[in-house]
């Protein structure tokens, strides 16, 4: 049996979590997944404006916090902290932690291959729109491919106790040690179907543990201790998820079942570089406090295409807010979006979409709300998207005036006006799964 | 009798680029049939209103007790492009758990 934890669920997790895991129990490998969908194009904005970064920065420096206690317990790394510049992060973590051996994946980033995939007949047309790639060609800023779990064994199979990879999925990160550990093939589907589930159960961290659960949550122990997950994996593809003893937060089936079920689309396929996984045959069952039993996993084979992860600027977006009080906070906030949007008009500013919300009233569940027309208070919320910046940046300063020119008792303005932010858009695309080829290299 | 949804299941949703997901999981294997007959794509679509603009598509998964919809166009572009508060959906699966269904007193034995 192998111990995986999940450390990290994305870049901004919880800093403790890792720390805790190496430190309150027994472990074999630690993953930590730092990249959403959004990540890849803000680290290579950070790595066009200095070559040396590139890559979730937060990870070096956990590293040198816990070196120390890897290298005592035998405990190997595996992240997909590389974003943009793999080689760099590892660089950095062998300045924190010298005593490490550290291997890096490469061959995910694509940005520089684009042209020749589009010359090679590769249309790369949008997975949600169908639009062929050449509609943004000029606004791409990043493209990278999701690749699998199999370069992350390869890494492991060089004696590193850090790898470190750029796009990778998430559910490759708790896959590759068992691959790496039980030798399990390419065609291996049961069992990579049985690894990459266990890996999307501890993707999110904590989320498989009583985080963000609604199994009534009052009663779920001690959250400010919560313990991150652990897999503990069998050769046969069986695994059981807990947590370290004496950690707070809760693993029951009904825990395990909501995560199964976060951002998932079609359960008979769910495709990965490395298989398609089947979450209709999974079998759960309570196996003691805090350890829900996984059996039963069944594949099949993989696709012959590879995800792209492309990101490219989109335009700009602002979200200001004002605060009503009571009474008439609700009628109030609605005189207030209308002031807006006939200055807005009157300005001649067009944008793609301007958006209202009530929050306290309808802002979360929208036409599903439960509805209560005289409530204590009402966040007036306005969001604009557009292509023009200048017209973004001129409607960031038509909420503030109405604290004095509009319904009376607003409030809220204290931080100023809103920030004008660039939207980056994603666009997700295939391509056949030779062109990407990745490489393994260990950096000293 | 009605009941909400809330009294049988309990639900998790999430996001990819501007579909939601949410997942909703019978409490008691033995509801699952009840939510498979009463939450229909038809009704949660309807439940949500111009929430969602595209279509939704249901999935079943009996071995969890489970069903898993898919709501297409329903986070306002998605990702970075939605100007919602909650652009990612993680509150829809409670918006969902209020919505009324018929269940039979014997359906409901024991619970």
């Amino acid at each position: 049996m192998i111990r995986i934890a999940n450390g990290q669920g994305f870049w901004g997790d919880w800093l403790e979590a890792p720390v805790r895991l190496v430190e309150q129990g027994p472990l074999d490998y630690l993953a930590l997944d730092y990249l959403a969908e959004i990540t890849m194009s803000i680290v290579q904005k950070q790595k066009e404006r200095d070559p040396a970064l590139g890559y979730a920065r937060d990870f070096p420096p956990l590293i040198g916090r816990i070196a120390r206690t890897l290298r005592e317990r035998n405990v190997k790394v595996i992240a997909n902290a590389g974003g943009v510049n793999p080689v760099a992060c590892a660089r950095q973590v062998r300045r924190l932690a010298p005593d490490l051996k550290v291997a890096v994946v490469l061959g995910d980033d694509v940005f520089g291959r684009l042209e020749e995939f589009l010359r090679a007949g590769h249309a790369m047309n949008s997975m949600d729109t169908g639009e062929p790639l050449n509609a943004i060609r000029d606004r791409i800023l990043s493209a990278n491919a999701y690749t699998g779990a199999f370069p992350l064994a390869e890494a492991l199979d060089t004696g590193a106790d850090v790898v470190i990879a750029g796009r990778c999925t998430d559910t490759a990160l708790a896959l590759a040690p068992m691959i790496h550990r039980y030798r399990w093939k390419e065609t291996d589907w049961n069992l990579l179907a049985a690894g990459t589930i266990a890996g999307h159960i501890i993707e999110c961290g904590a989320q498989c543990t009583g985080g963000n659960c609604q199994v009534d949550w009052p009663s779920i122990p001690d959250m400010a201790n919560i313990g991150y997950p652990i897999v503990e994996a069998e050769a046969d593809g069986t695994f059981v998820v807990t947590k370290h003893e004496g950690t707070g937060g809760r693993v029951s089936s009904d825990v395990v079942k909501e995560q199964l079920l976060y951002e998932l689309g079609d359960p008979v396929n769910y495709i990965t570089p490395d298989c398609t996984a089947n979450f209709t045959s999974i079998h759960l069952e309570d196996a003691g406090p805090d350890r829900v039993r996984v059996s039963g996993i069944r594949g099949g084979p993989r696709t012959p295409f590879l995800k792209l992860s492309i990101s490219y600027s989109y335009g700009w977006k602002a979200t200001g807010t004002l605060v009503y009080s009571w009474p008439d906070a609700l009628a109030k906030a609605r005189a207030a979006d209308e002031i807006v949007r006939r200055r807005l008009e009157q300005l001649g500013l067009r944008f793609e979409e301007i958006y209202t919300e009530f929050f306290g009233y309808n802002g979360c569940h929208g036409p599903a709300a439960k509805l209560s027309n005289d409530p204590p208070e009402i966040q007036l919320r306005i969001g604009v998207r557009g292509q023009d910046r200048e017209s973004v940046d001129r409607f960031t300063r038509e909420l503030i005036p109405l604290v004095l020119n509009g319904p009376p008792t607003a409030t809220g303005f204290g931080d100023g006006r809103p920030p004008v932010r660039e939207v980056v858009a994603y666009w997700p695309a295939l391509v056949p799964r030779e062109l990407i080829r990745t490489s393994v290299e260990v950096v000293e | 009798m009605r009941i909400p949804l809330s009294r049988v299941a309990h639900a998790r949703s999430g996001d990819k680029g501007d579909t939601a997901n949410i997942g909703i999981i019978a409490y008691k294997p033995e509801h699952y049939p009840l939510l498979a007959r009463e939450v229909t794509a038809e009704r949660v679509k309807a439940h949500f209103g111009d929430l969602v603009r595209g279509r939704v598509e249901r999935f079943e998964l009996p071995n969890l007790g489970a069903l898993n919809f898919l709501l297409h166009e329903a986070l306002g572009g998605g990702g970075t492009l939605s100007l919602r508060i909650d652009a990612q959906g993680k509150t829809l699966s409670a918006a969902l758990l209020k919505m009324e269904i018929e269940a039979g007193e014997d359906e409901l034995a024991g619970h």
